[in-house]
């Protein structure tokens, strides 16, 4: 095995232990005791309708709350749409 | 290139659920904010339903319906409308993005917040609708110039 491989492969299973070793730590799935379901995610049920009247508290989260990741989401689609029409289409008719 | 030809089926199929697909589009955009859905959902309707109308008619059909001109027009609209929205608030001494600063004739603020929420939907809507067709009109085209692609049968 050539040495660079052989670097490689060492490093990735350092890293994988550390990666594995660092999964013990985070909560379990669906533990409600975790910091993002007893901080924000209670205010957000109890309130969204009150502060917003959306039924829809994911609606609300998304275009309310957090609005400004939702902008930027959008923003990154348009410019996925202007770089393909840069890559792929022809110039005459552009 | 494969050549589209007439199939009375498809063409059939595609006249009778057009206008249903392209109402829900809309149903999709404007309830989101009361059931899943919302901005972008929609838009992939709206942007499929024109797809659908260009697999089963042909190009020709669907560009003398909206132009590439147009969807490049509609998506940055759809941007502006989102952005406009959130800079239309610090008009009104409020945050960035805080809708409940808008002055539009509803009598609580929450109502006001769910109509900022609801102009943005259709931001989204708008763009998505438009970066999908563009995307689908960009792969669809040949590359290079061939006179014969522009002048199929209809």
């Amino acid at each position: 095995m050539k040495p660079l491989k052989l670097l490689g492969l060492i490093t990735v299973i350092i890293t994988g232990f550390f990666l594995l070793y660092g999964v013990n730590d985070m909560p379990r799935w669906g533990d409600t005791n975790t910091p993002a379901s007893v901080h924000v995610s209670p205010y957000y049920i109890q309130h969204s309708q009150a502060d917003t009247d959306a039924p829809n508290f994911v609606s609300a989260v998304l275009a309310d709350y957090r609005g400004f990741d939702t902008l930027f989401e959008t923003t990154v689609i348009f410019c996925a749409g202007i770089a393909c029409m840069m890559l792929l289409r022809k110039e005459e008719d552009a | 290139m494969i050549n589209r030809y007439d199939n009375l089926i498809i063409e059939f199929f595609c006249r009778i659920i057009a206008a249903p697909l392209f109402l829900f589009g809309v149903y999709i955009i404007f309830h989101g904010e009361a059931s899943p859905g919302g901005g972008f959902q929609g838009g992939v309707i709206l942007g499929a339903g024109f797809i659908m109308l260009a697999i089963a008619y042909g190009m020709d059909f669907t560009l003398r319906r909206i132009r590439e001109k147009m969807i490049l027009f509609l998506s940055c609209i759809g941007v502006f409308i989102y952005g406009g929205i959130g800079a239309a608030c610090l008009l009104w001494r409020g945050n960035f993005l805080d809708y409940g600063k808008l002055p539009l004739p509803v009598d609580s603020v929450s109502a006001i917040r769910g109509l900022g929420i609801m102009g943005i939907e259709i931001g989204v809507g708008l763009t998505v609708m438009g970066v999908m067709i563009s995307i689908y009109y960009d792969l669809i085209d040949p590359g290079g110039i061939q006179p014969d692609m522009l002048s199929g049968e209809e």
